[in-house]
């Protein structure tokens, strides 16, 4: 019979190990960096709405005559913001949405690393992002006269780098978190939205908090993240800077580690919870 | 190599379900499984027949290492499912109804395409295996369609599509005809009984509460009822044992108050279940041998119950289901609707 023929298959050669893990994170991150810009409302959503709020900023920060770096620090903290809505909206609260529509179970189901589909997510959603950020820097610039000195490429990269691996190693650790959490994730998300833009000093520097304040809120990677590129791309920024570049790099660094750790420890456990407990699929229990 | 592509032993699931705020501290056992002993061959389409809430999807979640029992154990491709899950993943799939895995805003083809690098599929073989599959659907006109604008038949033609895509040794299908319509089910059940017998070596199991799809597709059949497996053998043999009773459906006028307790009283009735219909009543019977419709047909001339029609039938599954649980599957689900709402 024709159609039995074309059901038998010969030998797959299927890949185990690394480069299973590789292909892992590129089909995750496929529906980020490919499906997410055919919905073209990402232009109004994720470019004009923000470019209001630094809009609003510059123009306050003008009309009070504060220093003109001052808009090119509103320029920069509003792309950025772009990178914390999409770890708040789209890591956090990811895997509670996976598991809403029955990806997670196919996701733990198959032969892959659930580390592996989190780090495709996360690139995904990086690259993405990237654009977002990108695009909200080239408008501002063009619209501000923002002026760019920057002191030093490689510390501004590793920066970038560490900060993004940081944070984005804390959307996968709260991912897990929040699927625990189950529906509350949605409320978390919408708590933890506002005072980060407060204390992560998207808009001004976070040396104008008191110390214990801002090294508090410097467990958040964007905050020492966004204080060590003010100070390499604008000449009056390290001044106003919070530590000195170096030792904030290294605190990048840690948190690149205690988070990436912590979203594995915490990927394992919710795993064996949720087969313990059969909360992966049984939304009643 | 074992002959079995699952083996269950004593299996059983008890879920402890939370109370609400003010009884947070009380949490009451439902009892999803129960003592489940099952062996499935190599090449075998096996079949679990019950209600909804039966306990058939619990137990499908525990063979696919979705679910730890709380008691017992399960091989499936001969490995522990909870001792050894990295052995059993890259050799089972699973496929459940009305689901809505992937992502809307990617074709058909790409979602396809992730699953199955999630299997390590390499892409060029993943791409002609997605065309020849969707093309035996009938869904390859819909490749490149975003798979949010699938309709429901659609969308689960594609799901089903994705178990059959990495060519697992064991395939779980978990009421894979749930919504759709009579042509698009016959061409899922064609699909699975050519991919089973394309391949000895493969395996399905596959839930439904649909007693022909179970009849027509299935190699032997596990009636499940309150989690536990009442019955257990080819769908010819299970209904070999009713062959000796005798089946009749009787349309009649209103009841006028007979109830099926009333006719179950009757030596010679062995079940009997009454569905009132549009200005009557519908009786199915199963009763000891044909002298007894007299019985029958005297108590409904007592109640002034005039018989419009009858016919005797041979058993089907439903008659098995009935004689096994003493209930019909609809009414079983009836009953447990209200209960779940709770």
């Amino acid at each position: 019979m024709k159609a039995n023929e074309r059901l038998v298959y010969s030998a797959s050669e299927k890949v185990t190990g690394w480069r299973l893990f590789i292909k892992t994170i590129l089909a995750r991150s496929y529906p980020r960096i490919i499906g997410q810009q055919r919905e073209k409302s990402w232009i109004f959503f994720e470019i004009f709405m923000p470019m209001l709020a630094v809009s609003a900023y510059v123009y306050v920060y003008r009309a009070i005559g504060a220093p003109e770096e001052y808009v090119g620090f509103v320029v920069v903290g509003g792309a950025m913001t772009a990178f914390w809505m999409n770890v708040l909206w789209s890591m956090s609260s990811q895997l509670y949405w996976e598991k809403e529509t029955g990806n997670l179970a196919l996701y733990i189901m198959a032969p892959n690393s659930m580390m592996a589909v989190l780090l495709g997510m996360a690139m995904g959603g990086m690259v993405a992002t990237t654009i977002r950020a990108l695009a909200i820097i080239v408008l501002g610039t063009l619209m501000f006269q923002v002026q760019f000195t920057v002191t030093s490429f490689t510390q501004l990269f590793a920066v970038f780098f560490l900060a993004m691996t940081a944070l984005y190693g804390m959307g996968m650790m709260s991912a897990s978190l929040f699927l625990l959490l189950s529906r509350e994730a949605w409320h978390l998300s919408n708590l933890a939205q506002e005072p980060v833009y407060l204390v992560s000093g998207f808009y001004f520097p976070i040396k104008s908090f008191n110390f214990w304040v801002a090294a508090a809120a410097s467990f958040i990677p964007l905050t020492l993240g966004l204080d060590a590129m003010r100070q390499l791309i604008f000449p009056s920024g390290a001044a106003l800077g919070f530590l000195n570049v170096n030792v904030e790099i290294t605190v990048l660094v840690i948190l690149c580690v205690v988070f990436l750790i912590g979203a594995k420890f915490l990927l394992d456990y919710m795993e064996k919870l949720a087969i313990r407990e059969g909360r992966i699929t049984e939304n009643r229990r | 190599m074992s002959n079995y592509a699952i083996e269950t032993k004593d299996l059983g699931r008890i879920y402890k379900i939370r109370g609400n705020k003010k009884e947070s501290q009380i949490r009451k056992e439902l009892i999803a499984l129960q003592d489940v002993n099952l062996t499935v061959e190599r090449g075998e389409l096996f079949g679990l027949l019950g209600p909804n809430g039966a306990g058939k999807t619990t137990l499908i979640k525990i063979l696919t290492t979705l679910l730890a029992p709380t008691s017992g154990w399960a091989r499936v491709a001969e490995h522990d499912v909870i001792q050894a899950p990295n052995l059993v993943r890259p050799r089972i799939n699973m496929v459940s109804g009305g689901e809505s895995s992937g992502y809307g805003l990617l074709t058909v083809r790409e979602n396809l395409w992730m699953f199955s690098q999630f299997y390590g599929m390499p892409s060029k073989e993943a791409n002609q295996r997605i065309v020849e599959l969707l093309t035996m659907v009938g869904l390859e006109d819909r490749i490149h369609t975003k798979s949010s604008d699938l309709s429901t038949g659609l969308r689960q033609k594609m799901n089903i599509v994705r178990g059959f895509l990495t060519n697992p040794e064991v395939l779980f299908l978990d009421e894979p005809t749930l919504g759709l319509d009579v042509g698009a089910s016959r061409d899922v059940r064609k699909l699975i009984r050519g991919w089973l017998d394309a391949d000895k070596n493969r395996t399905l199991l596959l839930t439904t509460h649909y007693m022909v799809e179970a009849e027509e597709l299935c190699d032997r059949v596990a009636i499940i009822n309150k989690g536990r497996v009442l019955a257990c053998d080819t769908p010819a043999n299970l209904k070999r044992d009713l062959q000796r009773d005798a089946i009749f459906e009787i349309e009649t006028s209103p009841l006028n108050g007979l109830t099926d307790k009333m006719l179950a009283e009757q030596a010679e009735v062995k079940k009997a279940a009454l569905t009132e219909t549009d200005g009557g009543a519908k009786l199915e019977l199963v009763l000891v041998d044909e002298s007894a419709l007299a019985t029958v047909i005297n108590i409904l001339t007592q109640k002034n119950i005039k018989v419009m029609r009858f016919t005797k039938r041979e058993p089907t599954l439903e008659d098995v289901f009935m004689e096994r649980v003493g209930q019909r599957m609809e009414d079983v689900e009836k009953e447990e609707a209200p209960n779940e709402s709770k």
